[in-house]
């Protein structure tokens, strides 16, 4: 399945083309020792794989939490260690590691800084050392959020949305402990480590690209990274300023954002602040970060299946408008989270129209993948069943995302279980299926040996049909009104404990697909020294992160002449050329005899 | 929500502008060969520190204007005693100016080889901004001193965080300044140095228009503005 | 193969699933059949596209799966195909959206002839106000809340005076009398959700917001939050009963109004009242 061996007969910038730019060997930045090589490193390749490990590290954290919240659901009652208090604190980490400190961090920083270079025919991001901070500040802001474990009164039970006032109250896990204070300072640590990143990633796209390489030959996984990093970098602020003042609201007792109220017969010293201006400063950054996690995932996803399919990506013009039109409107939809907040309900209106028009150019995305499998020529290797899981999930999540949207719809389904399904599918399942299907991809490029394949595809399969069947009977215990964020159903007079039966089916399918990620771990360490050694460029494809002189690619990447680009980087299949694929650097076809 | 929708307006059309230059109508499967030469195509020429910057004020730019799409929405709310601004204030800002008035002559100096004066330059506009945050810290003192504290109302909260936020980024202003005098001091080739205090200068003169705005946010001049903004989002 | 085999048969399970299942809406008990009718709409709409892309998707891999000398179409784009895609996906978001904008509006729109009746979030319980014989609800403010004034009447205000109160018991309501229900919290956000009305809307410490439905049949309904308000989440429940008419009426007569309840207190209220606007609430 897989065509073993380097490419034979194409040279990287051959002598029929311009002469290339050769690198002032000065400019580079040389590591002295072992430390400064792979430790304090500003290679973004080694930077790419710190954040990518770091990530990866405390998703695991994450997920295991799930299991115990899953268990909680699953069992009420059975597991005598699953408080309340602990059930709220395990539901907020678990969110908030997994959308900021796994997703995000990792398709930024992790995907970012491996590919952005690479893919562009850049010897590295164009501030390395700022580059570096970032990891580093990144790091920190994990092991602040990772100690409020310890602290007295363990991490926030807020929920990952972390509203005034109840998150800094104490009828709150953590609330008037160090729970939330660590939260909050984390969270700006997290955006000003991430300020620093997106800023290489950003400029080194602008300024760093090689010759020949316009914007419409970028590979859309560039496409999608640059996007939403420039998402990020205005999405943030909204995030920095909500964690400031509310931190502000719980140490100095400001009232930004707490009214006069009274905690358990208590006056507390607050008075006049706004909980819907959190929600909505929350919203500004937290709409957009959907497509911060969504959209380098779009972006690689396109291109596994171009890959795969051996097939250009289908309109691939489209391609691009749709990733800048979801972009921009992504700033005018956050308030579909708030239809029932309490805001203006004139406000449904414009929202819900925006929110569904944002439907079409995604609906656009979803057909253009489809069509690109279309009289392909499809080779079912794992980044490209990921590829197609992704699909379906994401087909999945995005459709039920059509309910949530329309403002009158949500009204019965928002903050059920519906909610949770949803965005499970659409932004929790789907991405992490393509993380996947990228890790399977570009491990050889990174190491030099593949993933094994027998591992990965029992990892593909459990992962795939048990995390549907999670997903999808949890909307069914949404639409019968269980509310989201529950410790326990307890005693109802209403009809709901008949999703008993399903959330115990639910948690069975959930501790089955964690199992199988304990296999992928192994697989990415048992694969580095007994996987299969390929070439340079295993799948055969044409973008310039294959065509490196050396795999994995040393420091600067290119050796002592940047590569060239003289085509788009979907020439798969090209009618009258010798073989299935033309590199990105490859002046002209040659033809077949 | 005004003023960060204006502001995501703003640079959503700087954006468009800078796409509607990229071709990205082009057939790019058409087009085989070498067509970075097509102007304004390929990689931008101007130098990484420089677009880094204009990112970075765009990032800044965000970050203020929620501030103040925050204030403009908390402040129509109840519990709001606007503050009386300190004097001080009007002396700082005049402070603030003669500091990007030094950092400009630098620039100037700079162009034209005259390493002496781009030294002057930079001292003058290093002890300027100081002298500014300093007037801030005072500024601070006599408003708690008059019983204005912190949580004493919203107002002051957010007169002291916002203050607080800008002083902050001019702090990080001083260290890169700091880099750049380092640079100055050391005799490093005249170009190099030409680059960071222009750099320099155009971070001053941000700082100095986002000082302005949020001092006449704070001094009340925002009022009428805010009667217009506060019909759009509660 | 067996992929595209399992994809058929994800779409298959799915369907039965939605269709055969017992999991599905509990029963409506207000006149919001229309948000239900959205619902299947969109339900119907959505479920189509699922079907129709994971089923084509599945006849392309297994039609074009790789085979020895299988080459794919060189095929950049496609205007034509794209643009009908695009139009035919727009009408079908336009199917949802206006049929979804004309009930959201008459979800805000309350009628004329509503009640108003108070919900009270807090720490973790629900109480009620109903208007007494004046018909209006008195003022309220969260500084009045003390241990025998749960909800922060004023007492300064007549209207308040003849106001019924219940704390933490059941609200009654009449069968097919609209009502609008103000909302509000004393401490945290709380979220007033009976899944059988189908309506919900938070309840904001500072604020009051407001939700409005007909009940159309009777029985005892419960009151979820469904918005994080702390460690008694789960447990915040509360309980609406929808009578008919005479047993409402007998209901009502035994509610003790905000009077009473401060009498037993200590008679505040009376003193105030005789003392005019004076107050005495210090």
């Amino acid at each position: 399945m897989v065509p073993s061996g380097a490419v034979e007969g194409v040279l990287p910038g051959t002598a029929e083309g311009v002469p290339p730019a050769e690198a002032d060997d000065l400019e580079l930045y040389h590591p002295k020792s072992w430390v400064t090589k792979y430790v304090f490193s500003q290679d973004a390749k080694v930077i790419a794989i710190q954040y990518a490990g770091t990530a990866l590290a405390i998703g695991f954290v994450a997920l295991v939490l799930s299991w115990l919240m899953r268990l909680q659901l699953g069992f009420p009652g059975v597991f005598a260690f699953i408080d309340a208090a602990t059930y709220y604190q395990f539901i907020t980490m678990h969110g908030m590691i997994m959308v900021i400190y796994l997703l995000t961090a990792l398709f930024l920083g992790g995907f970012g800084n491996y590919l952005i270079p690479l893919m562009i025919g850049a010897r590295d991001m164009v501030f390395p050392y700022v580059n570096m901070l970032s990891y580093w500040v990144y790091l920190l802001a994990v092991l602040v959020l990772v100690a409020s474990f310890f602290m007295p009164g363990g991490p926030t039970g807020a929920g990952w949305t972390l509203y005034p006032p109840q998150a800094i109250l104490s009828g709150t896990p953590g609330g008037q402990e160090w729970g939330i204070i660590l939260m909050l300072v984390s969270l700006i640590l997290f955006i000003i480590g991430f300020t620093m990143g997106g800023l290489n990633y950003v400029v080194t796209v602008l300024q760093a690209r090689t010759r020949g390489m316009t914007l419409m030959r970028m590979p859309l996984t560039v496409w999608g990274i640059f996007t939403a990093t420039v998402l990020a970098l205005l999405a943030f602020p909204a995030l920095f300023v909500g964690a400031v003042m509310l931190l502000f609201d719980r140490v100095l007792n400001t009232s930004f954002f707490m009214p006069a109220l009274v905690e358990m017969g208590q006056r507390l010293n607050y008075d006049g602040g706004s909980p819907i201006l959190f929600q909505h400063l929350f919203w500004f950054f937290g709409h957009p970060e959907v497509y911060i996690v969504a959209l380098p995932a779009f972006g690689i996803v396109s291109d596994l299946i171009s890959t795969h399919a051996r097939r250009n990506i289908f309109g691939y013009r489209m391609m691009v408008w749709a990733i800048v039109a979801i972009g921009a409107l992504s700033f005018i939809v956050w308030a579909h989270h708030m239809y029932v907040s309490g805001m203006h309900p004139w406000f449904g209106f414009f929202f819900a129209t925006t929110t569904l028009i944002i439907a079409i150019p995604t609906a656009i995305k979803v057909y253009n993948w489809i069509l690109t499998l279309w009289r392909g020529d499809i080779h079912l290797t794992i980044p490209m069943l990921f590829a197609i899981a992704f699909i379906v999930t994401f087909v999945n999540g995005g459709l039920t995302g059509l309910f949530l949207g329309n403002a009158v719809v949500d009204v019965p389904l928002s903050d059920t279980m519906f909610v949770v399904a949803h965005f499970h599918m659409v932004m929790g399942v789907a991405p992490i299926f393509v993380i996947f299907g990228a890790i399977y991809h570009w491990y050889p490029k990174i190491t030099g040996r593949m993933l094994d394949e027998t591992m990965g595809k029992i990892h593909f399969w459990i992962t795939f049909i048990g995390a549907y069947a999670i997903f999808f009977p949890m909307h069914y215990v949404g639409l019968m009104g269980v509310p989201r964020r529950y410790y326990e159903l307890g005693e109802t007079v209403s009809n709901l404990h008949s999703s008993d039966a399903l959330n115990a089916f639910i948690t069975v399918a959930a501790l089955t697909v964690g199992a199988a990620q304990i296999l992928f771990l192994f697989n990415l360490f048992w694969s580095l020294s007994r996987g299969r050694q390929v070439g340079g460029n295993p799948w055969r494809a044409t973008t310039l992160e294959w065509q490196t002189p050396e795999t994995p690619p040393r420091h600067g990447n290119w050796g002592k002449e940047l590569p060239v680009v003289y085509r788009w980087a979907y020439d798969y299949n090209v009618p009258g050329a010798d073989q299935d694929f033309v590199p990105q650097n490859q002046p002209t076809i040659t033809r077949a005899a | 929500m005004a003023v960060i929708i204006v502001f995501m307006a703003v640079i959503g059309g700087i954006v468009a502008w800078w796409l509607s230059h990229q071709r990205l109508t082009s057939k790019p499967w058409l087009e085989e060969g070498v067509i970075g030469e097509i102007p304004g195509t390929g990689a931008s020429t101007l130098p990484a520190a420089k677009i880094g910057l204009g990112v970075f004020l765009a990032v800044v730019g965000a970050l203020f204007a929620i501030f103040t799409s925050a204030y403009f929405m908390r402040m129509p709310m109840a519990e709001w005693r606007p503050v009386p601004v300190p004097g001080l204030l009007w002396f700082n800002t005049g402070v603030l100016v003669a500091s990007s008035i030094a950092l400009q002559w630098a620039v100037i100096a700079a162009r034209r080889g005259r390493m002496g004066d781009v030294r002057w330059g930079l001292l003058a506009g290093g002890f300027t901004a100081s002298a500014f945050v300093a007037g801030q810290l005072a500024a601070w003192q006599r408003l708690a001193d008059a019983g204005y504290f912190v949580a004493a109302n919203p107002a002051d909260s957010f007169f002291y965080l916002i203050t607080g936020m800008h002083g902050l980024h001019v702090v990080g202003g001083l260290v890169a300044l700091g880099r750049t005098a380092a640079k100055a001091w050391d005799d490093v080739a005249t170009d190099r140095v030409r680059e960071s205090v222009t750099l320099c200068a155009t971070y001053w003169h941000f700082l100095l228009v986002i000082w302005l705005a949020l001092f006449g946010l704070l001094t009340g001049w925002g009022d009428e503005f805010a009667a217009i903004c506060r019909q759009w989002l509660i | 193969m067996a992929v595209a085999l399992i994809l058929v048969l994800i779409v298959a399970g799915s369907v039965l699933f939605h269709l055969l299942s017992p999991w599905w809406w509990t029963p409506i008990a207000s006149n919001w059949g229309y948000i239900d009718d959205t619902i299947t709409i969109t339900f119907w709409i959505t479920g189509i596209v699922f079907a129709a892309v994971v089923l084509f998707m599945a006849y392309c891999i297994y039609r074009f799966r790789h085979q020895p000398g299988r080459r794919a179409v060189y095929e950049p784009e496609s205007r034509k195909l794209e643009w009908w895609l695009t139009i035919v996906t727009g009408l079908g978001v336009a199917a949802m959206l206006a049929p979804g904008l004309f009930v959201w509006h008459q979800f805000i729109a309350v009628p004329k002839d509503a009640t108003e009746f108070e919900v009270v979030g807090q720490q973790w319980l629900w109480n009620f106000r109903l208007p007494g014989k004046d018909g209006r609800l008195g003022a309220v403010d969260t500084r009045h809340v003390s241990a025998d004034n749960p909800l922060g009447l004023d007492p300064d205000d007549p209207n308040a005076h003849d106001d019924l109160v219940i704390e933490g018991g059941d609200l009654h309501l009449e069968i097919g009398k609209p009502v609008k229900l103000l909302l509000r919290s004393i401490d945290v956000l709380h979220d007033f959700y009976v899944p059988e009305f189908r309506a919900k809307m938070d309840m904001v410490p500072g604020m009051v917001t407001y939700v409005w439905f007909t009940p159309i049949r009777t029985g005892t309904f419960e009151i979820f939050c469904a918005e994080l308000c702390g460690v008694g989440h789960a447990d915040m429940r509360g309980r609406v009963v929808v009578d008919t008419e005479q047993n409402y009426q007998a209901w009502l007569r035994e509610q003790k109004t905000f009077r009473h309840m401060s009498a037993r207190a200590g008679a505040r209220i009376d003193a105030s009242e005789d003392a005019g606007k004076e107050s005495k609430t210090e």
